[in-house]
């Protein structure tokens, strides 16, 4: 993968967020380096990956899916994405039946003091299943001022799966808005997963899923550690809306002195549902941690549930494991590792070695 | 039985001196004194809530069990005032019986944590006390009491105390998993070496007695309201406490 301009260093942080320079376990990428598209290739069979100019050049009936997840006036970052002449951003269709084992990565980097905006389109067609990974970098010198707004729309076709993997890797200087929205129709399968272990000025995001066919489901999960300066206000809203549609929202919240608002939205409409939400939080340092867990039936036949717990590392734990020989620190980072390691079930283990391997660089820094 | 200290042991491994230790603002062990020989196992006897869990937490060094006067020698060596992983690198080793449940914190990773960089074959090891498919579960997360008991003995053996507690190791174990714990207790204390041979030395509570058909303990101590009342063969302790309880120890005068 062709990577002009980014330093040594910032390499290093991008491989953190997920981007596999060699394209050695990845069959596509898309790169977008500010508002400039570097790269976008597809070397799997059935799926395209496009950069949004050229996917809306190819494909016209793709203006269905335009502003179709996400409502174009929710707020002002989807008012300023929808105002661009030229929309940057990519397109990734995976055609009828297709599927790729390895994901494919998708590179927004930020490399200076500007609003950098995306609009993504995501289709998963007809029995396909997508893999993707998204990993959001800035160069470790961008000053104040610097902004990734970023608007993304998943269609999950019949007997469909698209998981994507967000991995966060931004300075304390950035802020960050995602808006995202997940159509899923029936016996669909939707994953989200974030993960946010380093520094950031701001994150505001509430991705939904809509569940608009039979058994589609939906599984969020959330990993975010908030440094002292951080302000990460992370959701994830499910709505329920056909017989059989499920839903399972998972956090993990730490704290080391910063603020993590955690909301989390299931919405019970139709029969024969069922969702379940938790959020866990560690408070190492005083800071925030703000669980906001709702649970909305509206009909008989859901079935929602939620759990929420804020607490503290365990004394009685952390000496357990010094007995064993471990040292404090020792004890202390493999208390927090296993605190964060959520297994998300039906992700391929490339994604989840990413994942694992993005937790493991925070610990080895001490989390 | 007598009432003396052990003043003849040559090779001391632990010294315990006046030991007394609060938890809370409680005093719970009133002037503790045990001497353990290299290569001896004494075993701890008393009734419920004597002190007996409250000694092994004091002397792993845990820190809500606070000592407040008197010493713990290690080989020669004050570790009073140590943490834990201190003395469980001096050698110190504990099985509990109620270790904390942690969640996310797979038993294999804890393994792996402990062996550092000695090269220990873990599943091997795992499955000499059946616990191969147990690597990948967060550890004691719905574990059963001999599922407990064989993971904190697996952890033990990679571990290789030279000096090893053990908090009542039969408890909640079927008849079945108590010849393979009390074979693996025995491995850890070195029971297969002849005497002059051993090195590792023990220090076991135990109310059913169970335990030590595989340990041939060498002394026993009876603890009641944090004093150790007595000591003596411990077989005969347990008999008498089998036929009479712990009612003559209670009053006992020697203390």
């Amino acid at each position: 993968m062709n990577t002009p301009g980014i330093s040594k260093e910032d390499q290093e942080r991008l491989a953190q967020s997920g981007i596999d320079l060699s394209m050695e376990n990845r069959c596509g990428s898309y790169l977008q380096m500010n508002q400039e598209v570097v790269d976008a290739e597809c070397s799997q069979e059935g799926i395209e990956v496009l950069s949004y100019k050229k996917a809306m050049e190819k494909h016209d009936w793709l203006q269905e899916y335009v502003w179709k997840a996400v409502s174009k006036d929710k707020d002002e970052i989807t008012k300023y994405v929808a105002a661009q002449n030229d929309p940057k951003g990519y397109v990734i269709i995976a055609h009828k039946g297709s599927s790729n084992i390895l994901p494919i990565q998708a590179c927004l980097y930020l490399g200076r003091e500007t609003i950098q905006h995306v609009h993504n389109i995501i289709i998963a067609e007809e029995g396909a299943e997508l893999h993707i990974i998204s990993g959001c970098t800035s160069g470790g010198h961008v000053g104040a001022g610097a902004a990734h707004y970023g608007v993304s729309e998943f269609y999950v076709k019949k007997n469909a799966k698209i998981s994507f993997t967000m991995i966060h890797t931004w300075t304390e200087n950035i802020e960050v808005f995602p808006r995202s929205a997940s159509i899923v129709e029936e016996n669909g399968v939707f994953l989200s997963n974030y993960v946010c272990m380093q520094p950031v000025k701001k994150v505001q995001m509430y991705p939904t899923a809509t569940l608009k066919g039979e058994n589609s489901v939906a599984r969020f999960s959330t990993i975010a550690i908030a440094s002292p300066t951080s302000y990460i206000d992370v959701g994830s809203r499910a709505i329920l809306e056909a017989k059989g549609a499920s839903a399972e929202l998972i956090t993990r919240a730490i704290t080391r002195g910063g603020t993590i608002i955690s909301r989390g939205d299931i919405q019970g409409k139709s029969a024969g549902t069922r969702g379940h939400l938790e959020c866990k939080g560690l408070i190492l340092k005083d800071g925030i941690i703000h669980a906001i867990p709702e649970i909305v039936g509206m009909v008989v036949g859901t079935e929602l549930s939620h759990e929420a717990a804020v607490g503290k590392l365990a004394q009685e734990e952390i000496e357990y494991l010094m007995s064993r020989g471990l040292d404090e620190d020792e004890a202390t980072a493999t208390i927090i590792r296993g605190f964060l390691d959520v297994k998300i079930a039906g992700l391929p283990d490339a994604l989840q070695k990413q994942i694992d391997a993005t937790i493991d660089v925070a610990e080895k820094a001490g989390f | 039985m007598q009432t003396s200290t052990y003043t003849d042991a040559v090779n001391r491994m632990l010294d315990i001196e006046d030991l007394h230790v609060n938890v809370g603002d409680k005093e719970v062990l009133h002037g503790i004194d045990l001497h353990i020989g290299a290569g001896e196992t004494h075993v701890l006897m008393g009734p419920n809530g004597s002190g007996k869990t409250t000694l092994l937490m004091a002397l792993m060094g845990f820190s809500n069990y606070k000592i407040t006067k008197g010493t713990i020698l290690f080989n020669g060596e004050d570790v009073t005032a140590m943490h834990a992983d201190e003395r469980s690198k001096r050698g110190i080793g504990m099985l509990f019986q109620r270790p904390p449940t942690i969640s996310g914190l797979k038993l294999g990773k804890l393994l792996t944590a402990i062996s550092h960089d000695k090269t220990v074959d873990i599943p091997g090891l795992a499955k000499s006390v059946h616990m191969g498919a147990f690597l990948e579960r967060d550890i004691n997360k719905g574990f059963s009491g001999g599922e407990i008991k064989r993971s904190e003995v697996l952890q033990l053996m990679i571990q290789n105390p030279e000096f090893v507690m053990l908090d009542e190791p039969e408890s909640g174990v079927d008849l079945e998993n108590i010849s393979l714990i009390g074979n693996a207790i025995g491995a850890l204390l070195e029971k297969e070496k002849r005497i002059v041979k051993r090195a590792k030395s023990g220090l076991v509570i135990t109310h059913t007695g169970f335990i030590l058909d595989y340990l041939d303990a060498d002394k026993g101590h009876v603890m009641c309201d944090g004093m150790i009342k007595c000591h003596g063969n411990p077989r005969e302790i347990l008999k008498d406490i089998k036929q009479r309880g712990y009612r003559e120890c209670v009053e006992c005068p020697h203390a």
